[in-house]
């Protein structure tokens, strides 16, 4: 209790030193101004999801092949917190969007793709709640969980050639290549600092899913008695 | 009713577990049939008889513990193991007839002459001149008939029953208490699920009793057999 | 060999049963139209518009008749538990999955072929000479739709409000087919038709991705 109160807090002071380095160490972007800090959270969290959501494809086959509950466990937190980073991405995006290219969305490949792919999990944790027995809620959730996984690819490139056939606003110099120094020191510390949120969720969530198990397990067993 | 390449075959629980969650449907069942045997098991609803025998079937995956089939020259005998499987549902499509349900379950089963084996099963379980009536039509007793006979279609060497006289009027109880004589005496194996005494419970040369998933009562023939079968229908 | 011959004859029982009755198929074919007809009223059907709108509401209206005619393929195996006498029966659990795709697909296409001349008349657009290009990407589009379709249907039958969950599991994933299967059909009802190789092959690809899924996992999808 003690333990994840401290790794909280020190994850919480990294989350302060970094948002104040990419507002106030890092240059201003030339070309979009201030708004473009919005990328260092933007695309940081775009790449939690992205591990949070592989996560779950791997505790999913896990499971299909084990059969451990820790394997089900796993796989809702991934989802649940790949989800929760999904909503900030989609959010931080039409705001970046907005003031560069004048529109709030585009049917762009990789937002599209991150749109469907919320859409997809959405779907996975409602099938979820849909299915009672636990054993059955695991296995086919996992099954629909690899699929749902496998078509990730398939959405990114359909809408890649769907798009290149028509007119789309031009992504302003793709982040990443050529980098400021500062801005680099100050995207690679946001970086580590949600993954480190993202290791922190996934565990905590872990957990209270093992907690919520043991719960349910209790209450049928009370209940044929 | 013995045809070549039918093996006397014996199944042994190892320490099945059944859990449902955190519900246990069995637990630590284990159990050696030997080949020839007809075991009645009783139980009250929920007892586990009916996950047993589907996990007998491997229609149901154990949380852990093993099913072996035993046949007399080989214990690797698994696959080679014939079963016949008869449910509380009819395992038949309502919306085919009798005839074409036999016919589509012999092919998929590879049965060599499936279409004779069919004509021979219809006549048995005397439903050939209703075989070309959908089973949608048919009376629940009709339809459990249609359901046995699927069962019987590969000859089986293990039958396992989920009680098979649900449904069948005195007459058809006698007709299943005949089959079933009939082919344990063959040396087939039989497990059945029963609820209360019959003609059918008369078959079994052994009973065994579960309770909330555990074995608890298992007898060799005898007086104490049909105590425990008529204690359990109550 | 089992494996083909085992689907084979329960392909056969699949369309025996379905053309015995024809319930899905008049369903689907009446609800394809009723979408068909309600659409035309969103917008002005002359030639140039039905152009730009009209494939893609095509697909639209395939994509949701085809997740509610999915929606009995594996429900009708459990009232009678006839899917345990399936899986007790075959050799090869991927045959019962091969030949329900295969069913769904001719179910679908048939349905498809059907409204084909009927949206050609409402919405003015020529179909005639572009015929068996479009029942090609017919085909591939509903595969497409058939494969990640009939393996969802077995999940679904295992969860509450069903008929709600088949659409919202089967829709997002099929996003690739709808884009593929829009663009190859608006490419072939344009004034100079094309056959575009490249989305065929897309959607040959996402056909082939989830039937090596299917066979993959299949087997566990039957599961109880």
């Amino acid at each position: 209790m003690l333990k994840s109160a401290l790794k909280a807090t020190i994850l919480f002071a990294l989350i302060a030193v970094t948002a104040y380095l990419a507002f106030y160490y890092a240059p201003i972007e030339k070309s979009m101004g201030v708004i473009q800090k919005i990328f260092y959270l933007h695309i940081s969290c775009a790449f939690s999801a992205f591990v949070a959501f592989g996560t779950c494809f791997y505790a999913n086959l896990r499971y299909v092949f084990t059969r451990a509950p820790k394997s089900d466990w796993l796989a809702v937190s991934a989802a649940e917190v790949g989800l929760a980073f999904i909503s900030v991405v989609l959010i931080t995006g039409p705001i970046w969007a907005h003031p560069v290219w004048g529109i709030w969305w585009t049917w762009d490949a990789r937002l599209t793709l991150t749109f469907v792919l919320g859409l997809l999990y959405v779907s996975y944790l409602l099938l979820r709640s849909m299915i009672e027995e636990p054993d059955k809620r695991a296995l086919f959730s996992a099954l629909f969980g690899i699929f749902a996984f496998l078509d990730v690819p398939l959405v990114y490139f359909s809408i890649r050639w769907w798009r290149t056939q028509h007119p789309q606003p031009v992504i302003l110099g793709g982040p990443g290549s050529g980098l400021e120094p500062r801005m680099r020191v100050s995207y690679l510390l946001m970086w580590g600092a949600l993954t480190g949120l993202l290791i922190l969720l996934l565990s905590a969530r872990y957990k209270l899913e093992a907690l919520r198990a043991s719960v349910d397990d209790l209450r049928r067993e009370a209940e044929v008695r | 009713m013995t045809t070549p390449g039918f093996f006397p075959t014996g199944i042994r629980f190892e320490n099945i577990d059944k859990r449902y969650g955190g519900l246990y449907a069995l637990r630590r069942v284990s159990l050696e049939v030997r080949a020839g045997e007809c075991v009645a098991f009783a139980g009250r609803n929920g007892s586990g008889k009916t996950t047993l025998l589907r996990i007998a079937a491997r229609l149901v995956r154990t949380s852990a513990g093993t099913v072996k089939f035993v046949a007399s020259a080989s214990e690797t005998a698994d696959s080679g193991a014939r079963i016949g499987f008869v449910a509380h549902a009819t395992m038949v499509y309502d919306e085919l007839t009798a005839e074409e349900n036999l016919l589509l379950f012999a092919k998929l089963q590879g049965i060599a002459g499936h279409a004779a084996r069919a004509a021979t099963l219809l006549e048995e379980v005397g439903l050939s001149e209703r075989r070309g009536s959908l089973v949608r039509t048919f009376s629940r007793g009709m339809r459990q008939r249609v359901a046995i006979a699927r069962a019987l279609l590969n000859e089986p060497s293990v039958l396992l029953l989920d009680e098979p006289a649900t449904g069948l009027d005195p007459e058809g109880i006698t007709w299943l208490a005949n089959t079933l004589r009939r082919m344990r005496d063959a040396g087939r194996t039989i497990l059945m699920s029963l609820h209360g005494e019959s003609e059918i419970s008369a078959l079994a040369t052994r009973a065994v009793r579960l309770d909330a998933g555990a074995v608890v009562a298992d007898t060799q023939a005898g007086a104490s057999l049909h105590s425990i079968v008529t204690f359990a229908g109550a | 060999m089992a494996l083909l011959a085992d689907a084979t004859t329960l392909l056969g029982k699949e369309l025996r049963t379905e053309f015995r009755s024809r319930e899905l198929l008049t369903t689907t074919v009446v609800f394809i139209l009723v979408v068909v007809v309600l659409f035309s009223f969103t917008f002005d059907p002359s030639t140039s518009e039905s152009r730009r709108f009209g494939p893609g509401l095509l697909w639209l209206s395939f994509l949701f008749a085809a997740s509610l005619m999915l929606q009995p393929c594996f429900l009708r195996e459990q009232n009678n538990d006839t899917l345990s006498a399936l899986r007790l029966s075959v050799r090869d659990p991927f045959s019962i999955f091969l030949a329900k795709l295969s069913a769904n697909t001719l179910f679908l296409l048939l349905t498809e072929v059907l409204m084909l001349p009927i949206f050609a008349i409402l919405y003015n657009v020529h179909i005639l000479s572009v015929f068996p290009q479009l029942v090609l990407v017919l085909f591939l589009g509903s595969l497409g739709v058939a494969i990640p379709g009939t393996a969802f249907s077995a999940i679904s039958a295992q969860a509450r409000m069903r008929e709600l969950m088949l659409p919202l599991l089967l829709l997002p994933l099929l996003t690739p087919v709808l884009i593929a299967s829009t663009e190859a059909t608006g490419a072939l009802l344009e004034v100079n038709p094309a056959l575009r190789a490249d989305w065929l092959g897309f959607l040959l690809g996402f056909d082939l991705v989830f039937l090596t899924a299917l066979w993959l996992f299949g087997e566990y999808l039957l599961e109880e």
